[in-house]
């Protein structure tokens, strides 16, 4: 096959992967547009199994049936709610299979060093997919340990830390910069994919649990810029071209979970938030709580809803953590076949990724035109008679938006405080992420309903058909 | 115009493109999105194919068949899991 084929039918697979990526702009099309995705890497695998450089297929069999069996039935296996899990570590596969080709592409190149001079731009290319590849590698496998909570959830903090990562910044491109200027050496690419693992490792640790979709969305848009890397590595448009598709895809989704929060990627990144909070924070908390805090029961809330007609979910982590989706379902059926009107209002980074909580509900059946996105949701929330949060507090947090010096200040959040009565299912007051108190729950029209997600819906859910 | 700068232009394009398309996600897909980028981003199994099948050395054998693994998880993976989630995604009523 000759190598003009070969590359026009790279071309067609790339165009596949734009018009995939096209597809995922309305569920409607999504599923066609994945399938074209896939439908362009197995194009792009055929064409080139049928190179014929190949000399030995054990290798390339052998490695796709395990990875073939290991991620089918991984994929086909893991829950929805460990979603966050799942992505995080296929990120660092793929920035891993980059650091590996780059590699065996150096190794190969200086090995032939003596006959032919390592052209500079291939040894930079080699040193970028290197070192991205391996913090995507190392981050990813702390992102999967922090979700899973096999790593503290915690902002990890120690002193120098920063300096640290700085050092170790430096000295990769220190190693990097001899690798460009000794081509034949090939332990310096060890050396360097070392000290980038550590930076890897080092930059996510610090990183609080609720800050994860931030994580998870930065490493995807390395993976795709590592695979860009290796791309120019082997002079290969297909892998330049779908990587750079994923590096911006994860990069616009970087950038969204940081305007959701109001902070810059490098605050998400350093400033280590989540770490243990002082004990100043829950006295303030005590003096907007004191008196104020209406606790209610779900036979009352059963009775509020019986006499409304609108009623607005507001879905946080803690639903994701309850596994509360499915309880949420059969209420949300039950009151509109009461004749309500039921919707979702999701803010963006709530959940450990981008997008966590519309797929738990789409587990569970539920329409995907109930789900509000947080413009949306906001525009009619002055219309709603009551407002159901579980497991949420920093997003609907009013500090956010009314006062000028806390941490949340600036952030966008759900404004549940204009419905006309907020229902607030919750375990206690302690404070969310951002370790502050939320004057929402001592409003006016909040009502606190003090339990375990599932179990609160539950009940709910029975009290509403006993009314 | 040498290699290079080809393969340069190519990839700044591609990266124009890649943000046209991606802002036109909507956030219910945001997950999905990641999932299935991802899946694309296991594109360098073609560089680990070569690696694996070229049989340059033992070392550039090994290295290959690992890589050839990882991404192959991410492929099969990725793409396997955004049609489970993808799939749940319906209308009703």
């Amino acid at each position: 096959m000759s190598v003009d084929l070969v590359n026009i039918v790279y071309l067609i697979a790339a165009s596949l992967f734009v018009l995939g990526l096209k597809g995922l702009s309305h569920p409607r099309t999504a599923v066609r547009g994945n399938m074209l995705g896939a439908l362009g890497m197995f194009i792009a695998v055929v064409v080139t199994l049928i190179n014929q450089q190949i000399i030995g297929f054990e290798a390339i069999v052998g490695g796709l049936i395990l990875g073939g069996v290991i991620g089918g039935i991984w994929a086909v296996k893991v829950p929805m709610t460990g979603m966050p899990q799942f992505v995080g570590l296929c990120n660092g596969f793929g920035g891993g299979a980059s650091v590996l080709v780059a590699g065996a592409a150096f190794v190969e190149a200086s090995l032939q060093a003596g006959t032919n001079a390592v052209p500079v731009q291939f040894s930079i290319a080699t040193v970028a997919s290197g070192m991205i590849g391996s913090v995507t590698f190392w981050g990813s496998l702390i992102a999967f340990g922090k979700l899973q909570g096999l790593v503290s959830e915690k902002a990890v903090r120690f002193p120098a830390d920063h300096f640290l990562k700085a050092l170790m910044l430096l000295a990769g491109l220190v190693v990097g910069v001899m690798i460009v200027m000794n081509p034949g050496v090939t332990e310096y690419y060890w050396i360097m994919i070392a000290i980038a693992s550590m930076l890897g490792i080092l930059l996510v640790v610090p990183v609080g649990g609720a800050d994860m979709p931030v994580v998870v969305a930065l490493l995807n848009s390395y993976s795709g810029t590592a695979a860009a890397a290796t791309g120019f590595v082997l002079s290969n448009n297909v892998l330049i071209i779908a990587g750079s598709l994923v590096g911006a895809s994860g990069f616009i989704l970087t950038q969204i979970m940081c305007n959701a929060m109001n902070r810059s990627l490098a605050n998400v990144m350093f400033a280590g938030v989540g770490g243990d909070t002082g004990g100043g924070e829950a006295m303030a908390g005590d003096e907007i709580y004191d008196g104020k805090v209406k606790s209610t029961t779900p036979e009352e809330v059963a009775m509020l809803l019986d006499s409304v007609r609108s009623v607005v979910f507001v879905p946080g982590y803690g639903l994701a953590v309850a596994q509360a989706q499915h309880a949420v379902r059969d209420l949300s059926n039950l009151l509109e076949s009461k004749g309500l009107k039921v919707t979702f209002a999701i803010h963006p980074v709530a959940g450990r990724m981008p997008g966590h909580m519309n797929v738990l509900l789409a587990e569970a059946d539920i329409s995907y035109d109930k789900l509000k996105d947080m413009d949306e949701a906001n525009t009619g929330f002055e219309q709603t008679d009551i407002t159901l949060v579980i497991g949420a507090n920093d997003v609907i947090n009013p500090l956010a938006r009314d006062s000028a010096d806390t941490p949340l200040t600036g952030m966008p959040i759900l404004d549940v405080d204009k419905s006309k009565t907020v229902v607030v299912i919750k375990r206690s007051l302690s404070p969310g992420f951002a370790g502050i108190a939320n004057p929402l729950f001592a409003a006016d029209n909040c009502l606190m309903l003090f339990a375990d997600g599932k179990q609160a819906i539950q009940d709910l859910t029975a009290a509403v058909k006993d009314a | 115009m040498s290699e290079f700068v080809l393969v340069l232009t190519i990839f700044v394009l591609a990266i124009f493109v890649g943000f046209e398309v991606i802002t036109k996600v909507p956030p219910i897909l945001h997950t999905p999105l990641m999932s299935g980028s991802n899946a694309i981003s296991g594109i360098t199994i073609i560089g680990a194919i070569l690696s694996a099948g070229v049989q340059y050395t033992a070392l550039t054998t090994v290295l290959g068949f690992t890589a050839m693994v990882f991404a192959t998880i991410n492929v099969v993976g990725g793409f396997l899991v955004t049609h489970r989630m993808l799939d749940m995604f319906k209308r009703k009523g």
